[in-house]
């Protein structure tokens, strides 16, 4: 057979038939890597066992001066200026002017933003009119316009829901018009095809279908609002945990500077699992 | 004459024509058709691909104005108006986020009849038609024929008295595809509806109409209209008697000409 094959075929010059001079390579037995899980009890621990490792470290360092105590502070002071900050201060009020700043700037970001997103799909003019002004919008710092911010809403809750919302919008608008473009536009003839309208069409298929993307953006618009109502602060506030933070910065109060990011991240983790929770609710009602 | 022919015809097209501009010139994608369909006809439609099928069925359903000529439908000038007859497309297209019951109202929804009336109307349907105890089930969860079954049970229960059929069973594997064509014959037995089907598939084609056209490409255009003559209820060794061959060899025949030749407009 192979031989009739390169007969026929003179033009192909066939390579001398290689005798077995090459040993033969001893392929080395090779297995499907196995990876054990530990038990969710042994992954706690390691995880505890690192966060006490890691504070008792930093205490022997600053006790013993291996690192400089007064700009890193350490974790006995961090306590007793925690127990002051609650006890003492108005923590609970800072707490809820950042909570509700970023809570507003959430809402109001989101909402507007997805609106918008789904706007697009009614004319294809005004979308692509619009593109490029979000286009720059989204690529600018808008941390940058903080300060005009400031002049325009006052130094209240009003300023820091604004960055709040402007950090927000315009991912909730780019990911919404994402979920309108990839629209079959089959589906689309195919309600055309059953005689409906427009607004039929825009309520029975374009809002469930775009559904999904709305809530992949909710995650990460919570960490961009809490980010836009701590920048706030930091500009010009007289509550809130930026302000606490930027102020203990200023007086050298490195324990209290320790104690706000510590409440904000606490803050930060409660608002990302009642998100989360949130999706998964949402998620559940949207069957895919 | 024409009018007059139209006026007793289910659907009637009259000199329909598509061209479409394109960067490279204008580009003539259905020479003229006339196509005249009486009340609960089924009739096939067979050629390659670009051959102007869908499109066709773009113009009936009112998704694409033609270039020239119009549509009628009971007589009355139909071109360009939606929702005038049934039109599966090629994909199944059920919406993930409704139950089936649900999808398969959706014509008469956006007609606006009641939820309530229209799920009325759709379950014994869904149980007499092969999708009992997936009412409530997600698309996701059906297989290729179950979700064909749905999409054409929501084509059905539009309530028009035309269907077009666009590819219903391209997708689906030999064994499933026989099932469903028997299901479509028992389904048009029942609602008396008329119906345009597109396929591939030579013998599904002969099979289950009353007449198949021929189309061929460069323009999309009839070239030969060849009715099947056998007796109904067909069974399936059908497909087996000479009359059926012969049919099939024509249609064959038609489909593998080369294209460059002229014999296809002489029939």
């Amino acid at each position: 057979m192979t031989v009739q094959e390169s007969s026929s075929l003179p033009a192909i010059e066939l390579a001398p038939a290689q005798p077995a001079t090459r040993p033969r390579q001893v392929k080395s037995v090779r297995r499907l890597p196995v990876q054990k899980d530990w038990p969710l009890w042994l992954i706690i621990a390691v995880q505890v066992g690192i966060l006490v490792g890691a504070v008792a470290l930093w205490q022997a360092a600053a006790d013993n001066g291996w690192i400089d105590g007064f700009f890193w502070s350490k974790p006995s002071a961090i306590y007793a200026t925690l127990i002051k900050f609650f006890t003492e201060g108005d923590a609970w009020g800072d707490i809820a002017f950042t909570f509700r700043s970023t809570i507003f700037g959430f809402l109001l970001g989101t909402a507007a933003g997805s609106l918008i997103g789904l706007s697009f799909w009614w004319s294809r003019n005004y979308a692509a009119i619009v593109q490029p002004y979000m286009i720059c919008f989204h690529s600018l710092p808008k941390l940058a316009l903080a300060p005009l911010v400031i002049l325009v809403f006052g130094l209240g809750l009003a300023s820091k829901i604004a960055i709040a919302t402007a950090l927000t919008i315009i991912v909730s608008v780019l990911t919404t018009y994402a979920g309108v473009k990839a629209v079959d536009p089959d589906q689309e003839k195919l309600f055309y095809s059953l005689g409906a309208s427009r607004m039929q069409v825009f309520r029975k298929l374009i809002v469930p279908f775009c559904l999904p993307w709305v809530i992949s953006v909710l995650r990460v618009n919570i960490g961009l609002a809490l980010t836009g109502a701590i920048v706030g602060e930091f500009i010009a506030s007289q509550h809130g945990l930026g302000r606490q933070i930027l102020y203990a910065g200023q007086t050298y109060d490195i324990a209290l500077v320790w104690v706000a990011v510590g409440v904000l991240s606490t803050l930060a983790v409660a608002m990302y699992a009642a998100v989360s929770w949130l999706e998964s609710v949402l998620r559940k009602g949207v069957k895919q | 004459m024409l009018t007059v022919m139209s006026a007793a015809e289910k659907l009637y097209l009259d000199q329909i024509s598509m061209t479409f501009n394109t960067p490279a010139g204008p580009f003539q994608a259905l020479a003229p058709v006339t196509l005249s369909i009486p009340q609960g006809r089924f009739i096939s439609l067979i050629g390659p691909s670009g051959c102007g099928k869908t499109t066709i069925f773009n113009i009936v359903a009112g998704l694409l104005q033609p270039t020239s000529g119009r549509v009628f439908i009971d007589g009355s000038d139909a071109t360009g108006t939606i929702g005038r007859v049934g039109y599966m497309l090629q994909k199944d297209l059920l919406l993930p986020w409704r139950t089936v019951l649900d999808n398969v109202i959706l014509g008469m929804e956006i007609q606006g009849v009641t939820l309530k009336q229209a799920r009325e109307r759709a379950l014994p349907l869904l149980r007499r038609y092969g999708l009992a105890g997936f009412e409530y089930a997600y698309p996701s969860a059906l297989s290729g024929g179950m979700r064909q079954r749905a999409a054409l049970l929501r084509t059905l229960l539009f309530d028009t008295d035309v269907i077009l059929l666009d590819e219903p069973f391209g997708a689906l594997d030999a064994q499933t595809k026989l099932h469903m064509q028997e299901w479509l014959l028992g389904l048009w037995a029942d609602f008396g509806k008329t119906v345009v089907f597109v396929t591939h598939d030579v013998e599904e084609a002969i099979y289950l109409s009353d007449e198949v056209y021929v189309m061929r490409t460069r323009p999309g255009r009839i070239v030969e209209s060849i009715p099947v003559p056998i007796r109904r209820p067909r069974q399936r060794h059908a497909t087996l008697v000479p009359d059926f061959i012969a049919i099939k060899e024509r249609c064959l025949q038609l489909l593998t000409l080369d294209p460059t030749s002229a014999v296809g407009e002489a029939a």
